[in-house]
């Protein structure tokens, strides 16, 4: 740890952070060296950040423990009437895991975006798309933005860098701004909207927490409140209501029931944005400043601000889940599986198994990108067709996606020896330890995930090629930027270049090997280093062990049963139960009941604020002039030209009485 | 050495009028070099104040004082200190600005040049006398050039609002005589004196000689006038009809300065001469400030004239800054000041920017336009960082003050409730502003009937980025580095908390 100097910790945020002023003023018109810029400072950011991570897990090796791994400054950004705002950073085992996830998905993500990042032109020629160094000037900005986050050591600045990814969302999301659909489904630029608003919604929860906070404790920064909150300066309700109220931030930004509405829309957005800010980082944000703040939750009285953790994370993963098994468009289904996914990690939390939560963070951030790029690759090679209706057999043409990809599918399902199976597995022991109700939920999400997964899987890469036969009314196409349109039969279909490919296969391999890090086979050594070497007495449960690997084949099986031999029809429900599907697909009608209350509720009262301000507030004022003598006159005549006139006089007798007080007042 | 740096910034506008007025009239470029000349000595010489200002020995400094009518004790008495100096420095910038943006006008530029400049006179006197007759004087001043702006360049309805302007303004300085002359005859004639200087006027405790009831009636005649200007619900609204028929430079100089006018008289004359009286009624000002927040979002929400929600908008910001004074800590008084600041940056950029619509298209209307992003991509981006500055976001100086404004006001525990309700106008403003952004700048080019001669809808260039990139570097600077700014208004606010700790609250 000493050979590491905190100075140098600026550096990872600064360095995309020039990338973004480079590219936005000076050279956003050169699309291929705003694009090396900006990987190059990530390139940087990685170096430093691998530094600060080695010399963290020396240390830990030489059996540094506790606050030994602990290193943060603090400094004043600007102090109003006696109170101090912060800025400062923190590196412990946490953050430095954290940056690594964010610059190595950050990268790969960009290397990824080099070759998807392109249009048709007139004559069928690939070309840069016109925005590709706006394009770069924004991940570089998002790139800054995660990472002062997770570097963070005070609220304020947690708080800063929150809304500054949620701007970064908001303008990756509406990337193409100008696209609408025809038949009036959601454009870009309405997603972004509502994925901005949906997000505030909750940061105005974290806003109150903060203020509760400092209110109490006179501090911002997160080791001064936990001291505060020890000796007792927060506690019982009030901190209770402090830490939901953090809660809701995170609820918002991690997408959790019931704000997760706005993720399966921002898919609006180019794929590798996807893959980078609303799978694998920012949307793990909420996740991280529960974890992050941990011990404040953990203190609340009975523990229940983590018991609401719990419980929103818990029924989000199955929720989010069930919308995850109806979904055609390939993108959505991994939207909703991220949304449970993020309810698992919460969960996690919130029964107390701290490590596991965050390694499942941590192993989800490779898998999960790895979906989304994969998933990109495959609607860029198939012009751009997201509905999965329209794919099938495209295994054959595009063999390192499929593969790739089915080694990101067993990860998610949580087969061994893949990454989600250690720490899936370990989340689920804990709520069995916990909560037989949390422990049957996030076992039924379980097995949905498996399913829903190789649903996908079957549907896109076996079976027949649908593309050609059209026939399906949904409109896919979503990410359709270029002018390819849906030509071609499956000839047409080709493998993507090498600079997608490399990505994925490296990060096929992280979703192979990243979970034995925590594994008993290194001792749990992830969740030891995370927990800064406390003793971890963590008995592997064989029982939860055993169930949750059946349940991972029982759920891959059905889905091949169905999906691959189809013996099992696809409509068994839906065809009985028909209203119960399009329920689902219609996602619960929670859009619908937004939209009711946006329009009824929202905008009915600025209506009616607006009626009230121009007949009543307003109207008491002309009342008020005309009962009053000649302002009466005035304001009836005001379009007869005399009223400047009149104004004028009024004028004039103003200033007359107030010379004739300043010269002419009685001595006293 | 003090040659005079206030009499000189609020007085070489006026020379500037006279010089302007005096200008051949076919001579354009005359006309226009000698108001942008003035206006930016004028602004020169702020900046001279803003950096010799002495934050380490704070209290008033650069100040003038001469007798003028001693038999009154009616001084001719001037001076700066951290509340007023950027607001000096903003009526400065902004009026420079607002010349800018005038360039190429048409109608009677003469006169129209001149009265810019009366107007900054009178704003900036306001902002600068410490004698109470001195600044009532600036304030009545000031009403006459702002008046004959609108009247003579405003819109359809020019007549109905500069008039509506005026009486609202009148009435409101009808009562704030009255509540001066109290002050002035009831001030203790041993510690303060016969005197309308307010620095000592402030030594009087008049609700411990008068009795609650007394200092509250004084209170209420001055706060009226004040609370007009900011404005606040439900004496507010003036202020959408005058924007909307305002031309944008005024409009700017309106919503930039004008309203501050409000807010700073509040701070310097209820606050530091009647603290009693205000902590008494904080819940008052509280409950209309987080009325204001709310009402003014939610009416801003169902505009479809951007210029008239901008307006609104300004109405909901403007509650934070009586939240802030209301709320009464060190902190939350802090904020409201930098709240002022950032307003008058913010605001005015967004009135620029909906200004130079509107000289292409000759319509406001959120319904005519649609993608301009498109064909505006600069202008486009302008906007969105405006707007995203409005709406609080990090990084940008509106998030500074509002997050400071909450959490001094947070500090208070008989504010908690009205902050969170205060907070929560976040929401809404984000609502309204990324819809009109939605609306007018995303999705397909397109233009509505109203538009004629949509071809001539092109992106901002050269003069018209001046301004904009201006005020654009100045947001910028405060929300990342707010001391520039903080530092000194911790100065001015550091004694108008001492009356409160001396009056024993």
């Amino acid at each position: 740890m000493d050979s590491f100097s905190l100075e140098y910790l600026w550096l990872i945020p600064l360095l995309p952070f020039l990338a973004f002023v480079v590219i936005a003023l000076f050279t956003r018109r050169w699309a291929r060296l705003s694009a090396y810029i900006s990987i190059l400072a990530i390139v940087a950011s990685l170096v430093v950040s691998a530094w600060a991570l080695l010399s963290l897990v020396v240390a830990f090796l030489g059996h540094a423990t506790g606050e030994e791994l602990v290193k943060q400054v603090t400094l004043t950004w600007f102090s109003a009437g006696g109170v101090d705002f912060p800025i400062g950073l923190i590196i412990d085992p946490l953050t430095a895991m954290m940056l690594i996830v964010v610059t190595v998905i950050s990268l790969l993500v960009q290397l990824f975006s080099q070759g998807y990042m392109v249009v048709k032109d007139d004559h069928g020629n690939l070309k840069k798309d016109p925005g590709y160094g706006r394009y770069f000037a924004f991940i570089s900005l998002f790139t800054m933005s995660m990472l002062i986050l997770v570097l963070a050591n005070n609220f304020l600045q947690i708080y800063i860098a929150w809304e500054l990814v949620g701007l970064c969302s908001y303008l990756l999301i509406g990337f193409w701004y100008d696209k609408t659909y025809p038949d009036g489904s959601i454009s870009p630029a309405q997603a972004a909207k509502k994925a901005f608003l949906t997000t505030r919604l909750g940061d105005l929860g974290l806003l109150v927490g903060i203020l509760i906070i400092y209110m109490t404790t006179g501090s911002f920064v997160f080791t001064d409140v936990e001291e505060a909150i020890k000796a007792g300066h927060l506690a019982g309700g009030l901190l209770t209501v402090a830490m939901i109220g953090v809660f809701l931030g995170a609820v918002g930004k991690s997408a959790q029931f019931p704000l997760h509405v706005w993720l399966p829309d921002a898919m609006e957005g180019p794929t590798p944005v996807s893959a980078l800010i609303h799978a694998a980082t920012m949307v793990a944000a909420g996740v991280y400043l529960v974890a992050r703040t941990f011990e404040m939750f953990a203190a609340s009285p009975d523990q229940q601000a983590l018991l609401v953790v719990a419980y929103i994370g818990g029924f989000t993963a199955l929720f989010a889940a069930s919308m995850g098994l109806v979904m055609n468009d390939i993108k959505k289904v991994m939207a909703y599986s991220t949304i449970s996914q993020l309810g698992y990690m919460m969960m996690g939390l919130g029964v107390g198994a701290y490590a596991a939560g965050v390694f499942h963070l941590f192993n989800h951030a490779f898998f999960k990108a790895l979906l989304f790029l994969g998933s990109g690759s495959v609607i860029y090679a198939a012009h751009h067709e997201q509905d999965m209706r329209r794919m099938g057999g495209l295994g054959k043409r595009l063999p390192v996606t499929m593969i790739t990809m089915i080694f990101a599918s067993l990860a998610l399902a949580g087969l061994p020896p893949f990454s989600g199976f250690w720490s899936k597995d370990e989340i689920l022991a804990g709520a069995a330890g916990k909560d037989q109700l949390l422990y049957i939920v996030g076992s039924l999400a379980a097995l949905f995930t498996a399913f829903y997964v190789f649903r996908a899987i079957f549907l896109t890469f076996t079976g027949e090629y649908r593309g050609a036969q059209g026939g399906y009314d949904a409109h896919g196409g979503h990410d359709d930027h270029g002018h390819g349109g849906h030509g071609g039969g499956l000839e047409s279909i080709k493998e993507s270049p090498l600079v997608m490919l490399i990505p994925l296969i490296l990060l096929a391999l992280a979703s192979l090997f990243s979970g034995f890090l925590g594994s008993p086979f290194m001792g749990n050594a992830f969740q030891s280093f995370i927990e800064k070497g406390a003793e971890l007495h963590e008995e592997i449960n064989y029982t939860v062990m055993i169930s949750s690997v059946l349940i991972a084949v029982v759920g891959i099986s059905l889905a091949s049963l169905v999906y691959y031999f189809k013996v099992i029809p696809a409509d068994l429900i839906s065809k009985p139960l028909p209203w119960l599907h399009a329920f689902v697909l219609n996602k619960y009608a929670m859009d619908d009941l937004y939209l009711w209350i946006v329009n009824n509720v929202v905008l009915g009262f600025s209506r009616a604020a607006l009626w009230f301000d121009i007949h009543i507030v307003d109207g008491i004022v002309n009342a008020v002039a005309s009962v009053i003598g000649g302002f009466g006159g005035t304001l009836r005549r005001v379009e007869t030209g005399r009223a400047p006139n009149y104004g004028l006089a009024i004028f004039a007798g103003a200033i007359i009485i107030s010379g004739i007080l300043i010269f002419g007042g009685s001595p006293r | 050495m003090n040659p005079g740096y206030l009499t000189l910034i609020v007085f070489v506008p006026l020379l500037g009028a006279i010089v302007t007025a005096l200008m051949p009239k076919d001579n354009i470029r005359a006309i226009r070099f000698s108001a942008a000349g003035f206006s930016f000595i004028a602004l020169v010489l702020s900046a001279i104040v803003w950096i010799r200002y002495d934050t380490a020995l704070a209290g008033m400094q650069f100040v003038e004082q001469a007798t003028w009518i001693p038999s009154l004790g009616i001084k001719y008495f001037m001076g700066v200190d951290g509340l007023s100096l950027p607001m000096v420095f903003l009526t400065t910038l902004l009026t420079f600005l607002a010349v800018l943006a005038s360039w190429n006008i048409k109608l009677r530029p003469k006169l129209y040049f001149s009265l810019l400049l009366l107007l900054e006179m009178g704003i900036a006197g306001v902002f600068t006398s410490l004698d109470l007759l001195l600044f009532f004087l600036f304030w009545e001043v000031e009403l006459i050039p702002m008046y004959l702006l609108i009247v003579i360049w405003g819109g359809q309805r020019r007549e109905y609002a500069a008039i509506k302007f005026v009486l609202y303004t009148l009435a409101g300085s009808a009562l704030m005589l009255a509540g001066i002359l109290a002050l002035y005859f009831y001030a203790d004639p041993i510690v303060s004196g016969r005197t309308f200087d307010m620095l000592e006027l402030a030594k009087t405790n008049y609700t411990a000689q008068y009795g609650a009831a007394f200092s509250s009636v004084v209170f209420f005649l001055l706060l009226i006038g004040f609370v007009i200007k900011l404005p606040s619900f439900p004496f507010h609204t003036w202020l959408p009809d005058a924007h909307v028929e305002a031309p944008t430079a005024v409009s700017v100089i309106l919503a930039g300065v004008l309203l501050k006018m409000g807010g700073y008289a509040i701070i310097r004359i209820n606050a530091s001469i009647l603290p009693q009286a205000l902590q008494d009624w904080s819940y008052l000002l509280a409950g209309l400030a987080v009325v204001s927040v709310i009402y003014g979002a939610a009416t801003s929400m169902v505009q479809n004239d951007m210029k008239k929600m901008v307006a609104y908008s300004s109405v909901s910001h403007m509650g934070y800054v009586l939240l802030g004074i209301a709320a009464l800590t060190p902190t939350s008084m802090n904020g409201a000041v930098l709240q002022m600041f950032t307003h008058g940056t913010i605001t005015g950029m967004l009135f620029l920017l909906v200004g130079v619509v509107y000289d292409k298209a000759h319509t406001r209307l959120i319904s005519e336009f649609g993608g301009l992003a498109k064909r505006m991509p600069l202008y486009a981006a302008l906007f969105v960082t405006a707007g995203l500055a409005s709406l609080g976001l990090p990084g940008l100086s509106g998030f500074v003050a509002e997050f400071t404004v909450f959490v001094g006001s947070y500090l208070n525990p008989n504010m908690q409730l009205f902050t969170i309700i205060a907070a929560a106008g976040i929401v809404i403003t984000a609502g309204y502003i990324t819809w009109m952004l939605q609306r007018v700048f995303f999705g397909p080019l397109r233009f509505g009937d109203a538009i004629k001669e949509s071809e001539h809808i092109q992106d901002v260039r050269g003069l018209e980025v001046v301004p904009l990139v201006t005020l654009l570097a100045i947001i910028i600077a405060v929300g990342v580095y707010p001391s520039l700014v903080t530092d000194l208004i911790n100065t001015g606010v550091a004694p108008v908390m001492t009356q409160f700790v001396k009056a024993g609250l």
